[in-house]
């Protein structure tokens, strides 16, 4: 911890600590040779209380396995190394079960994270730790949320889009969680909605709570974000504050933060060549060295580490 | 699904491929050996099946490995000549059955009218029990081999053209068969060119899963008596000849036979079940 | 709910009439000759005239079509006609008869359903292990082993070589009704029972297995755990109540292989069942029966499905929103 972070914050513990986390599958076993598969890779992060700390990546980057990892509910056959830590404390795995639901919650992607047999009252009760006051509580909530009282009388599969959208919101804000992860939770979003649902994200950091926001939508991230960590084959190849992104992207330190906001529409629409690599690639080089524009051949062979940067992170050595 | 398997099943996929594809090697393996006995089923003299009330009742040994029968007869080609009976048996009916489901479900293609008989028909033969509507067409033809064969096959097409009526319903709806029949072509064009190569690889596993089915139902209504006449070498004969000797002891006269016969059903049905793991992942799933 | 209700009966009514037909054009086809069923091996004895005047009486010199409409006319009246081999009342057997099969199928269905249920979940749970996979080796053997082959083994191992249980008959031979003893009676039963559920075990655990692990990889219980839901609560709240619907379903809907099992392993075990019975009508040409039974099979495995259908109408809150719509 003596280690500062480079964010502009105030001088407190952070909330969240991730350092130098992988995560690794076994892939297959032949015979006593075992081969694994790395999907997170020395992955990097730190959000302060009342942060919002956005995660972009594109599919298949393996971001709602950070989630996971962060959580404690990733698949039995799963490999973790690095570490964690909340409020300055280790966490973990029994730390994690302790916490998870109560300090730490989940704001999942989409309705199918509601069981289909049970009424959504009931499934938002679940995380409220006095029993007594938990039909007020969530009733309050609902309220708060703009969702009608009969709402949680329904089942999920009688819930709109958007609405199912605000009971799981509503999950994280009845919770005395002080980290919620947002799971990819505006995908598939009409306009009102999506804006709506950044709104209720937002007001969940004012009360001093820390976010980390888990989205492949640029957009979203800057809308909401105080800072933005990008993702890609499993690792942060850059930490940027929200400022950074403007004008031409000067101030962005990696070359594929620059070409992200490059693709936008409003800067130019310039498409990005090249896939994003298959989970099961191995890369000895810097991981984005293919589709990099300034790529050598040192970087082929060698790998970035982060570094700190005008008051960011990077990983790229020609930054 | 979820998008949580398709986020974790890439990782797993591989390796659950590799599995299938070595329990396909070793069905196809057993199959082989199966009909290596089967076939041999073909040129195994009839010495064994000559009364001999001298080696009457024999326990199993090197000589006779399942034993004699009360008359002598060595089990062990009795029950090879009956499971080779029962695969050509099961053989012809789920050819049978798997043509007239091919050809009840390609009806759909003609016309409405004519697919609503058919669905209809299948919900007929589905809501009564297997062996009744047997035990009553085989009534019907007074038993005996052809009676079982086309009891067999008149009872085992449901469920395939079921599965055919599906898949030809969703082949319908896609683009190049719409685009097909704007330019003009027949629906009898389109279904030797589009529909039933599609249908091809649903219809070979649906015959190799019918097959053990009818192997196991010919077993069954032979043992009822309403199958294979009893001068004929079947298993179901056997094991109900074996009835009458429960408690002499001769616990050979009922194992053995039973257990090719099981041996050859479970070989037939996991082969059947691993090709469709492997060429059709996605249906593979269930079951 | 009355809608439905309607549909199904409906559907029963078309069914029966469509079955009725179908088998009667098989029956009335077949090289049988009834009156020599009835008679017996007298049928020399009598002279054609007496043939003639049965044949009259059943009605055998009419048409087929007409033949038909008068079976149908009957049925219609509660008449399903009499016995050939019995010489009673179709109707009659069936009741008696069946009083004993659902005996042994109830049982049976009751036990496969429960054990196959926890074997699914204890397999489903362990994904992968080895009581995984020797609980789905066990249930792909028992789904291609012949019921009427085990049960004979079980009749060699337990009663004729342990004799433990007699070998066969619902109550022990020669003893009249009223001196049959529960245990006797339960004794009969074990054996039959035995072999009609451990087979029918198989697909119920084979399916609540997939049903499981498709559940446990679902977003609805990765949300639960993030929750902080775990173990037994969360197997109990999220779990147990989503594939417990669909197996209780899928095992009503399994009632037409409860009788096909229920057939064979009454006559392994000569037990004076309705499976016993539509055999013993088909071997000696007993037509009124075989038909009767026919019929009553349909309603039979109809009443199963019937239950599938509803438990999904009345529990799964998805189904009620569906009905109300259409």
């Amino acid at each position: 911890m003596n280690k500062k972070s480079f964010s502009n914050t105030k001088n407190q513990i952070p909330l969240l600590e991730v350092k130098n986390l992988s995560l690794l599958f076994p892939q297959y076993k032949e015979g006593l040779k075992e081969s694994y598969i790395q999907v997170i890779r020395d992955f990097e992060l730190t959000i302060y209380p009342g942060e919002i700390v956005a995660v972009v990546g594109s599919s298949g980057s393996g971001k709602s396995l950070l989630a996971d990892s962060i959580l404690g509910i990733l698949p039995d056959n799963a490999e973790i190394m690095g570490r964690l830590l909340f409020n300055g404390e280790h966490l973990s795995t029994k730390r994690q079960q302790q916490l998870r639901g109560k300090s730490i919650s989940l704001i999942p992607q989409s309705v199918k994270a509601l069981d289909p047999l049970m009424k959504t009252s009931k499934q938002v009760q679940s995380v409220i730790p006095d029993k007594k006051a938990k039909k007020r509580i969530q009733e309050e909530a609902f309220i708060k949320l703009g969702l009608p009282p009969e709402t949680g009388d329904k089942y999920p599969h009688e819930l709109s889009g958007g609405m199912a959208r605000r009971v799981l919101i509503a999950t994280a804000m009845v919770s005395e969680s002080e980290l919620i992860i947002a799971d990819e939770p505006t995908p598939g979003l009409d306009e009102l909605t999506w804006e709506e649902t950044l709104t209720n994200i937002k007001q969940l950091s004012k009360s001093n709570r820390g976010i980390m926001f888990i989205t492949h939508d640029i957009h979203a991230a800057l809308k909401i974000a105080d800072k933005i960590a990008v993702f890609y084959a499993g690792e942060t190849l850059e930490i940027a504050n929200k400022e950074d992104f403007s004008g031409k992207g000067e101030r962005l330190r990696h070359p594929y933060t620059k070409a992200l906001w490059l693709a936008l529409p409003e800067n130019n629409f310039k498409p990005l060549k090249g896939n994003h690599p298959e989970s099961d690639e191995v890369l000895i080089g810097c991981v984005f060295e293919k589709r990099c524009p300034i790529a050598t051949e040192f970087c082929k062979t060698n790998k970035p580490k982060s570094a700190k940067i005008n008051n960011g992170i990077t990983r790229c050595f020609y930054a | 699904m979820t998008e949580l398997i398709s986020k974790y099943l890439p990782l797993k996929r591989s390796e659950k491929y590799n599995r299938r594809k070595r329990a396909l090697a070793t069905s196809i393996i057993g199959a082989l050996i199966l009909l290596a006995l089967v076939i041999s089923g073909f040129f195994i003299g009839t010495d064994g099946l000559v009364v001999n009330f001298e080696a009457a009742n024999n326990a199993p040994s090197l000589q006779h490995p399942f034993g004699t029968d009360w008359l002598g007869r060595d089990m062990f080609v009795r029950t090879v000549k009956g499971l080779t009976l029962s695969f050509w048996v099961g053989l012809l009916a789920a050819f049978i059955s798997a043509l007239i489901a091919l050809l009840l479900s390609l009806l759909l293609v003609l016309n409405k009218t004519l697919d609503s008989l058919v669905t209809g028909l299948i919900d007929l033969f589905l809501a009564l029990p297997h062996i009744v509507t047997l035990i009553l067409i085989s009534f019907m033809l007074g038993g005996g081999l052809k009676g079982v064969v086309i009891a067999l096959a008149l009872t085992h097409w449901p469920r395939l053209a079921r599965l055919l009526r599906a898949e030809i319903m969703q082949i319908k709806n896609t683009e190049y068969i719409t685009v097909s029949r704007n330019m003009g072509k027949s629906w009898y064009w389109i279904a030797r060119h589009h529909i039933l190569p599609h249908l091809i690889p649903q219809l070979i596993i649906g015959f190799i899963l019918t097959f053990p089915h009818a192997i196991l139902h010919e077993a069954s209504i032979t043992f009822l008596g309403f199958g294979l006449s009893s001068d004929k070498p079947a298993i179901g004969v056997i094991l109900s000849e074996a009835m009458g000797y429960l408690s002499s002891g001769m616990w050979w006269l009922a194992l053995f036979p039973g257990l090719m016969l099981l041996l050859m059903v479970a070989v037939f049905d996991s082969l059947g079940r691993n090709l469709r793991k492997v060429f059709d992942p996605f249906k593979g799933q269930k079951g | 709910m009355i809608k439905f209700i309607l549909r199904k009966t409906g559907k029963l009514a078309s069914l029966l009439i469509a079955i009725s037909l179908l088998s009667f054009i098989l029956v009335s086809n077949s090289p049988e000759d009834p009156v020599q069923s009835y008679i017996g091996a007298e049928i020399s004895r009598i002279s054609p005239e007496q043939r003639k005047n049965i044949e009259e009486y059943w009605g055998l010199n009419r048409s087929k079509p007409e033949q038909y409409l008068l079976w149908v006319k009957a049925v219609f009246q509660g008449n399903l006609g009499e016995s050939l081999i019995y010489r009673k009342p179709v109707s009659e057997i069936i009741l008696e008869r069946f009083s004993a099969s659902i005996v042994l199928m109830g049982i049976s269905w009751l036990l496969s359903g429960v054990f196959g249920f926890l074997l699914g979940i204890l397999a489903g749970m362990n994904e992968g292990s080895i009581l995984d996979r020797f609980i789905k080796s066990y249930s792909f053997i028992m789904a291609s082993t012949p019921a009427f082959w085990f049960g004979l083994l079980l009749l060699m191992v337990f009663a004729a070589w342990l004799n433990w249980f007699p070998v066969g008959l619902a109550s022990p031979a020669g003893s009249l009704a009223g001196e049959v003893s529960l245990i006797d009676k339960l004794k009969h039963l074990v054996l039959p029972v035995a072999t009609l559920s451990i087979g029918g075990v198989a697909s119920i655990a084979l399916h609540t297995r997939e049903k499981i692990i498709e559940v446990l990889n679902s977003e609805f219980i990765r949300f639960a755990k993030a929750k902080g839901e775990r173990g037994i609560k969360l197997f109990w709240r999220h779990g147990l109540r989503n594939i417990s619907l669909p197996a209780i379903s899928l095992h009503f809907a399994s009632f037409g292989e409860l009788f096909g099992g229920a057939v064979l392993t009454e006559q392994v075990f000569s037990y004076p069942g309705l499976g016993q019975a539509i055999v013993k009508a088909g071997l000696g040409g007993d037509v009124p029966l075989l038909l009767g039974i026919t019929l009553f099979s349909v309603v039979f495995i109809f009443v199963g499905n019937f239950m599938a259908d509803l438990l999904y109408v009345v529990i799964d809150p998805r189904m009620k929103i569906k009905q109300t719509h259409d």
